[in-house]
């Protein structure tokens, strides 16, 4: 059975993902697991820091603590997102249909920790809300990065992306974007680098590195092949 | 931490102190490492006794103080204060210790002493967060102060917390307070007191002098690019919807007692 892929992969990863008997056995491994349990398994960090939260064992600043885990876990999912394609270019292993879970629960995450600083934070205050959102690059950042996931999340679903075609794929490369932002805003949170912060801005910055390595690669191949 | 007897001295009514658990767990403290954490479970190594406090610089008699001698002179006063970080949290602390405008005065000031400048110790054997690696400070650690703001009657040595000696990850043995400041000004661990004749350099000022400045005074109207100085978080409560945030003031409260330092100065400018 021939493996469909979008019509946005470049033909050699078609080639390599098809020619090669081992790798097709391997893919058809992973398409056999569904995609659906990533999203409670994805959840659970969010429910056991709520609890370990409210019976009181998140430390001196429960709060803080709440919105930095949920802030640096929609981090994780991002990147976890932004591996499937690197991954498929160097193995040939397509983990594709996983990669709307993981970008959905980013999402989700953005919007948990936002909730937390709106909610649990600053109480509703929006007074403060609007002085912090006018005021403090860290906080405009991070919103800049919210604004930019939403028309994402929204056109996650199937029929968008076959009603959309190509232009979807242009429209979610604003998930670059996101990640620069969403990178800063890390960034910023802190006083100095923490060994966090600095671990999550490497991936995040080598897998935009990856973006650009791989299309000049795949660019050049192209001019090679029509020359 | 050793029992340390102490007076009540002024500055210590209306305000409730923070749970001992939680100024003792959560301090920022990076010569033992980056997160709140660490100090308390990094510092077991540090042996803050014996040690001895250097004041020299600008003043007619150069002392070096004992730091045991200087808790067995007794005299030593409770003052309960707000602390409030730069990072928008804040925390009531009750200090013991002594007027830093005493032990100056030991030191007798010249005329020509016109700043303080403070360093920590430098052990990075006994401080892992001395190392080194991406986004370590330069060590040691250096704060500083204008003369009148160190004589100021609410600026504080402390030697303790909660009637015992100060524990490693709260700056033992000896430590600054200065209340209408952020925390960072309040140096640990301190080996070296200068006076000095030109404003001394602060290590986060030199980290980034956008957005800390040598007088880092509380102040809710001048903008952070990173935490709001408007209002802060109140530290210590048990769960997560039992925190409060309130309003942040002036100077942190203390503005009847030091705005007069200021007079005339662009706070927006000298921030």
């Amino acid at each position: 059975m021939p493996i469909r892929l979008p019509h946005s992969t470049p033909a050699w990863i078609f080639v390599i993902s098809t020619e090669r008997p081992k790798l097709a056995r391997c893919t058809w491994t992973w398409r056999a697991i569904p995609s659906w349990p990533l999203y409670p398994l994805g959840l659970i960090p969010a429910v056991w820091l709520f609890w370990r939260g409210v019976e009181g064992h998140l430390g001196a600043d429960p709060v803080g603590t709440f919105e930095k885990m949920l802030g640096l876990w929609a981090i994780r999912f991002l990147a976890a997102s932004l591996v499937i394609s690197p991954i498929r270019w160097v193995t040939g292993i397509s983990l594709l249909k996983y990669r709307r879970a993981l970008g959905l629960l980013a999402f989700i995450y953005v919007v948990l920790h936002v909730t937390a600083y709106v909610w649990l934070d600053i109480g509703f205050n929006d007074a403060i809300l609007i002085r912090d959102i006018t005021r403090r690059p860290f906080i405009i950042l991070g919103a800049l990065a919210l604004l930019a996931l939403i028309p994402l999340a929204l056109t996650s679903n199937r029929l968008s992306i076959r009603k959309l075609g190509r232009r979807w794929s242009r429209l979610h490369r604003l998930v670059y974007l996101v990640a620069i932002l969403a990178g800063i805003h890390l960034f910023l949170a802190f006083k100095r680098p923490t060994p966090t912060s600095e671990l999550y801005d490497g991936l995040l910055a080598a897998l935009l590195l990856a973006r650009v390595v791989h299309g000049a690669f795949s660019g050049r191949r192209r001019v090679v092949r029509s020359g | 931490a050793a029992p340390l007897p102490t007076k009540t001295g002024p500055f210590s009514g209306a305000l409730t102190p923070t749970d001992k658990q939680d100024v003792t767990h959560f301090n920022n403290f990076y010569e033992f490492g980056m997160d709140k954490s660490d100090p308390a479970e990094n510092s077991g190594a540090f042996k803050p006794m014996p040690w001895t406090l250097r004041i020299e610089g600008e003043v007619a008699e150069p002392q070096t103080i004992d730091i045991a001698a200087l808790i067995a002179q007794g005299g030593i006063e409770q003052r309960i204060y707000r602390m409030r970080c730069v990072e928008a949290w804040s925390m009531v602390i009750p200090w013991d210790g002594i007027p830093l405008a005493a032990i100056l005065k030991r030191a007798n000031p010249l005329g020509s002493a016109r700043y303080v400048a403070f360093e920590s110790v430098h052990r990075p054997s006994e401080m892992p967060g001395q190392n080194g690696g991406f986004g370590s400070l330069d060590w040691p650690y250096v704060e500083g102060l204008r003369l009148d703001e160190a004589m100021n009657p609410l600026t504080f040595l402390a030697l303790g917390i909660y009637g015992e000696t100060l524990p490693n990850q709260n700056g033992a043995p000896v430590r600054l307070v200065v209340p209408w400041k952020y925390g960072f000004k309040g140096i640990k661990s301190i080996v070296r007191i200068r006076l000095t004749k030109d404003q001394p350099p602060t290590t986060w000022q030199r980290m980034a002098p956008d957005e800390y400045g040598f007088y880092a005074n509380v102040n809710p109207d001048v903008d952070h690019p990173r935490w709001s100085q408007a209002s802060e978080r109140v530290i210590g409560s048990s769960s997560l919807f039992g925190e409060k945030r309130q309003p942040t003031l002036m100077f942190n409260g203390y503005a009847d007692q030091v705005a007069s330092l200021y007079t005339g100065m662009d706070l927006r400018h000298f921030y």
